[in-house]
């Protein structure tokens, strides 16, 4: 397979669902050209929905259409539809209504529109709701995997996606499961974690690293919750160095999960890399140089931290 | 009467919009060009403000809430003198105080972040009330996109700003504009959400509503003044636009919303604002350096 942004896989693995699920119907405010459902639209139009720039109301649609029997598809950018936080809060987890919602132009890879387009805060924001799994696919075939998952999972769900084509990276025959991880490369000094954008640096960094005599574990975490314990703890148990890289905000992200998680049962010394501050304009690669998010800046974190 | 000079800026905004976008790759021409008619309007004859000293407390306020078309507000306020126009060609690029939406902590003279759309009505409600109770002479104007009147926060603030501050302070000092386009970011705003009848709601929430060209600064003036003369309550300007206005081929198609021009088609647009027929072109750029450094500038990014 191709490099492929998720959401794009995520609009075409849509169109083919809804060629067989009904129940399938899709919600927007004003970016199904953006969120990739605008094919979806076109080949249902008695299924697809565009209320206009009134995310909020997406939302409340979308929980009473699933109380009445349908699989809603609320599509917006990350930070608008999590910026909503409190109508998900309520209208969605709380009387766990059946509605997906979908983050699409997750981090500071979408570049050059700046913060206020950029979701970097959206899984600390879902992670703190007790009935929502988040969701985050590494490359094409997860994202097809997650995305007939998220139809056959009973109860909300929140989808991470991305502008930018993500590297393949898992394997021809992997399965996605709940709350499950995949090895994408063994090792033993250390456990690089990634989920989304930055993965396929991860695996570039643990080569450079490989080349300085570091043996890295590279893990796809695209479960953010529930995480996967028994690998986490596997892992972390073998290396002792845990590294968590994400394209989210250093507070609250899947270093903030794995970092919790740790503390209590396996107290070792945890990295988080991901977005310090706020984020600004500008070329995707270089945001992610400065942030330490590239493959150089990686394995730079990962030699201080074991001092090598 | 138009007013010529302001008519002139105007052109060459339009202009520095083409070309910055251009260099940036990315950004939203559709409506930078329809609302440039309004924002030059404001800053050259309207707006009360100090270039050189833009936290002034008593400055005229401007809130671009619809802040994907803050190049336009960009390229009025380089030739205001907030900064130097040399600086237009950083919109977008990393480390640039020409953030792709505006960013009020990176450049003096931006009066707050904008770019998630509903939020800039409240702000400026805000703002009225704030310079009201301390009794201080400026004015607050607000932007606003028609896609953007959809989202529910701008229907709370349009419930209240006629009640805000009242008997005391009522928001007279408080204008808003509405750049009606009539196009969003997926299609025509009528194919999406009409507003329609846009006049008839916002009278209904309580507010003196006119309309007006959007495009003519003699109307776009006189609204102006009609607002400053009102007292007791905020007023609302429906300014009918075009978005793209001034390219032939931007205008009025939803594709231009959020695509930057390609250098070739960047110098058209330029030449189309200019007024200038393809076969006059090489001459004129010989009178123009300006506009020939600009020109030379984006053919060179085209090599690139
Ligand atoms: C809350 C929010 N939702 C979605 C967007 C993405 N977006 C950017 S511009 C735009 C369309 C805006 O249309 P309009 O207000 O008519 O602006 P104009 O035509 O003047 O460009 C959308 C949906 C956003 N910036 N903010
Ligand atoms: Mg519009």
């Amino acid at each position: 397979m191709a490099a492929k942004a998720s959401r794009v896989a995520f609009g075409e693995t849509l169109l083919e669902l809804g060629a067989r699920d009904e129940r399938i119907v899709t919600l927007d405010a004003d970016l199904s050209k953006s969120t990739m459902t605008a094919k979806f639209a076109k080949t249902y139009p008695a299924r697809a929905f565009n209320l206009g720039i009134a995310e909020s109301n997406m939302i409340g649609i979308g929980a009473g259409l699933a109380l009445t029997g349908r699989i809603p598809f609320v599509c917006s950018f990350a930070c608008f539809v999590v910026g909503r936080f409190e109508t998900i809060r309520i209208s969605v987890a709380y009387t766990n209504a059946n509605v997906k919602i979908v983050g699409t132009h997750s981090g500071i890879a979408i570049g050059e529109d700046g913060y206020s387009q950029m979701g970097i805060e959206d899984i600390a924001c879902i992670r703190a709701l007790p009935n929502i799994p988040v969701i985050q696919p590494a490359d094409e075939l997860e994202t097809k995997q997650v995305i007939a998952y998220a139809v056959e999972h009973a109860g909300p769900l929140y989808l991470r996606l991305t502008r930018q084509s993500l590297d393949p990276v898992c394997p021809a025959d992997y399965r996605f499961q709940l709350g499950r991880w995949l090895v994408l490369r063994p090792g033993h000094d250390v456990t690089l974690l990634g989920t989304g954008g930055p993965l396929s640096n991860c695996l570039e960094a643990a080569k450079l690293l490989e080349a300085d005599g570091i043996s890295a574990e590279v893990i796809n975490a695209a479960c953010i919750k529930p995480l996967d314990e028994e690998l986490l703890l596997g892992s972390a148990g073998k290396t002792g160095h845990v590294v968590t890289v994400e394209d989210h905000a250093i507070h609250g992200g899947l270093g903030g999960a794995v970092a919790e998680t740790l503390s209590e049962v396996m107290p070792i010394e945890v990295r988080r890399l991901g977005v310090q501050g706020f984020g600004e304009s500008g070329d995707p690669k270089g945001l992610y140089a400065k942030h330490g998010l590239d493959p150089a800046g990686i394995a730079t974190s990962v030699r201080k931290f074991l001092n090598r | 009467m138009p007013d010529a000079r302001v008519v002139a800026i105007a052109r060459q905004c339009r202009v520095q919009i083409i070309r910055m976008l251009t260099h940036a790759g990315s950004g939203h021409p559709g409506g930078s060009l329809s609302v440039i008619d309004i924002l030059t309007a404001l800053y050259f004859g309207r707006l009360r403000y100090d270039a050189k000293r833009p936290d002034w407390p008593d400055r005229d306020r401007v809130v671009l809430s619809k802040g994907h078309a803050v190049p336009a507000l960009y390229a009025v306020m380089a030739r205001a003198g907030y900064f130097h126009e040399s600086e237009l060609v950083t919109l977008r690029k990393l480390g640039s105080r020409l953030q792709g939406h505006p960013d009020r902590t990176a450049l003096p003279g931006i009066e707050a972040a904008t770019g998630s759309l509903g939020q800039g009505l409240s702000i400026s409600l805000g703002m009225a009330l704030g310079l009201k109770l301390r009794a201080a002479p400026a004015r607050v104007y607000c932007i606003l996109g028609d896609g953007e009147i959809q989202e529910g926060q701008v229907w709370e603030a349009a419930m209240s700003a006629p009640k805000l501050g009242r008997p005391d302070h009522p928001l007279d000092n408080l204008c808003v504009i509405l750049d009606y386009n009539k196009i969003q970011l997926d299609n025509f705003v009528a194919k999406i959400m009409d507003l329609e009848p846009v006049v008839a709601k916002w009278q209904a929430f309580g507010w003196p509503v006119l309309e007006i060209d959007g495009h003519d600064t003699d109307q776009i003036g006189k609204a102006l003044d009609a607002a400053e003369a009102t007292r007791g309550t905020p007023t609302f300007i429906v300014a009918h636009t075009v978005k793209g206005k001034g390219v032939s081929f931007m205008e009025n198609d939803p594709e231009w919303h959020g695509k930057a021009p390609k250098p070739a088609e960047a110098i058209r647009a330029i030449r189309e604002i200019l007024g200038v027929g393809e076969a006059a072109w090489g001459d004129y750029l010989k009178t123009d350096p300006a506009t020939r450094a600009i020109v030379d500038e984006l053919a060179a990014l085209e090599k690139k």
